[in-house]
């Protein structure tokens, strides 16, 4: 059939659509006993994406596979919600396989009746959902020493947002009573390394939550299947995956991934510790580092805007490098501490334009530029990198990571 | 005989299960059981609370480094495949500050802590409360904190002063913009 000289359906109907135009009369069911339809594939269990579709998380080379971080194509989203397959990744002794019947969390330490709890008792109780977004506390941690992402994907990437669904962690503290001196709660995952946190009893009493669902369905092996502490608006590492043991204590432990990682070192030397908060940050989307505008004309600049103490209130874009500002469009809902999604229609006369985005959140917090955290911070502090990241579209419509 | 067992297991059974053992008003779990605390790392606090009985001297420790650690971390804890554990005190406030256990951990039970719970990287837990001792006291010794005959156990290892005890100053953010705040 394929070497037939008979023409295809399409050129049929082309003929026909000029036939028509030409004012003759198109012959319809002729043309269908010419070329049969054909049947699409048999309806299945778990959806896959098309073969079409190539957006695909980028992972950084280290020395051993099973630690390290993979980043999310922010390039290629829409909308505000990260599908679980491309949410980021960030791993310190690779993901566990855990059979949830087996897995158990125990809250015991300072408490009045310590509790040892199957995945089944959590989700018994009164459940929550919110759509929340999560930031790795090394996020775009390359920029401080240089721009050196030249992509959105490699360097804003550690950051993702999903609809989580668990159990309000007061509601379990209450259930075990928490004894009056205690001030701390020790979190522990079930991974190779037995991750380790200490969250203040504050946070946890707040709005911390116990999640085993992501997106509609249960978490993924690699996001803390089958339960995960969620601590909103706190850095990644702190939201401790795989979680079998919150131990209340009246102090902190100083665990390695407070003190040694996870602090900021500052120019005079000191380091910060539990800076847990991801501030107010912005990203442009499209057009960004590594995309090409096809040519001269209308364009919709899009990016995305979140910040972990609550909305965003306002996202600004410059297209001449900061001199001027236009407010986006946002789009809504926009929830607290959850991607909002910014857009402002935009020509490209094809002359050369250095864009960039910032986000002011409801407590005023304006997103700052990269210069601005270095006078503070200095340039070895590692984590919690907000700044501005402009792109310069050059003349042949490639954009490109810049330094301004 | 058969039916007889059975009702001894169902009753031994039912008699291991605590009858006040649920939560007060949802009434879900159970008392941790032994069980569930094997699967936990023990998680020691900065004041030594919760290091476990043993010792370790530094003699013994070159020989537990020797044999599970210096493959990654390199025959001098010079670092390889897993990062650099000795030297870089006097480097913090420098351009190429060199983070180490000897230069930046503010505490040396986090060193027991982090070994017993996450090492060997793809062996964890498989060392011994006393090789767990050893290896902080050689890692401390190789960095100068401790002296050759220094023995580490659950009283004389939070006593420890890390060079960089003092390093560390609480979150003084918002640090940028008009409602910054000033440091500590």
């Amino acid at each position: 059939m394929k070497n037939s000289k008979r023409p295809s359906r399409r050129q049929l109907l082309k003929m026909g659509a000029a036939a028509v135009g030409g004012g003759l009369l198109a012959q319809p069911k002729a043309l269908a006993a010419e070329s049969p339809g054909k049947l699409g594939i048999p309806l299945g269990p778990y959806g896959e994406r098309s073969p079409y579709e190539k957006a695909v998380r980028w992972r950084r080379d280290t020395k051993t596979p099973e630690t390290g971080s993979s980043f999310s194509p922010l390039q290629d989203s829409v909308g505000t919600l990260t599908p679980s397959s491309l949410h980021y990744e960030r791993h310190h002794a690779g993901i566990p396989f855990i059979d949830p019947a087996q897995h158990r969390l125990v809250i015991h330490g300072m408490v009045d009746r310590p509790l040892s709890l199957a995945v089944a008792d959590i989700k018994r109780l009164p459940s929550i959902t919110r759509i929340m977004v999560l930031e790795c506390g090394g996020n775009s941690g390359s920029e401080w020493t240089a721009i050196t992402g030249p992509d959105v994907q490699r360097s804003y990437g550690l950051v993702s947002c999903s609809e989580w669904t668990g159990v309000s962690l007061s509601l379990l503290l209450k259930e075990v009573g928490v004894k009056p001196d205690a001030s701390w709660v020790i979190a522990e995952g079930a991974d190779a390394c037995r991750m380790e946190r200490s969250v203040p009893l504050a946070k946890a009493l707040d709005d911390a939550l116990i999640a085993y669902g992501q997106n509609g369905e249960a978490l993924r092996p690699a996001q803390g299947y089958p339960l995960r502490l969620l601590l909103p608006g706190w850095e990644g590492n702190t939201n401790v995956k795989w979680l079998h043991s919150l131990k209340l204590t009246d102090q902190a432990y100083m665990a390695r991934d407070e003190t040694a990682k996870y602090s900021d070192l500052m120019p005079d030397g000191k380091a910060r510790i539990f800076t847990y908060r991801m501030e107010a940050k912005s990203v442009i989307t499209f057009p960004s580092g590594g995309q090409k505008l096809p040519g001269t004309g209308l364009y919709e600049l899009t990016g995305l805007a979140w910040s972990g103490s609550g909305r965003i209130e306002r996202v600004e874009i410059t297209t001449d490098g900061g001199k001027s500002w236009v407010a986006a469009k946002l789009h809504e809902p926009r929830l607290p501490i959850a991607f909002t999604r910014f857009r402002l229609p935009w020509r490209f006369d094809g002359r050369e334009a250095v864009i960039a985005s910032r986000a002011t959140d409801e407590t005023g917090y304006v997103q700052p530029t990269r210069e601005e955290l270095i006078a503070v911070r200095g340039t070895n502090s590692g984590y919690h990198f907000n700044g501005m990241k402009f792109w310069k579209i050059q003349t042949d419509g490639t954009v490109r990571n810049v330094e301004v | 005989m058969w039916k007889c067992s059975v009702v001894v297991g169902v009753v031994l059974l039912l008699a291991s299960i605590p009858l006040a053992s649920q939560s007060p008003t949802f009434g879900v779990g159970r008392p941790p059981t032994p069980e569930d605390f094997r699967e936990l790392a023990t998680a020691i606090a900065p004041d030594g609370t919760g290091l476990p009985e043993g010792s370790g001297t530094v003699a013994a420790g070159r020989e537990v480094f020797a044999a599970q650690c210096a493959r990654c971390h390199g025959q001098k804890a010079e670092g390889d495949i897993g990062p650099i554990l000795v030297g870089g005190q006097g480097t913090l406030r420098t351009p190429k500050p060199l983070k180490t256990v000897g230069s930046f951990w503010p505490y040396a039970t986090t060193l027991w802590d982090y070994i017993n719970r996450a090492m060997p990287f793809d062996k964890p837990g498989l060392l011994k409360s006393s090789e767990v001792y050893a290896a902080a006291a050689y890692i401390l010794n190789l960095n100068g904190i401790i002296g050759e005959a220094d023995v580490m156990d659950a009283k004389t290892l939070p006593k420890i002063r890390m060079p960089n005890r003092d390093g560390f100053v609480s979150d003084p953010r918002p640090d940028v913009g008009p409602k910054a705040k000033k440091p500590n």
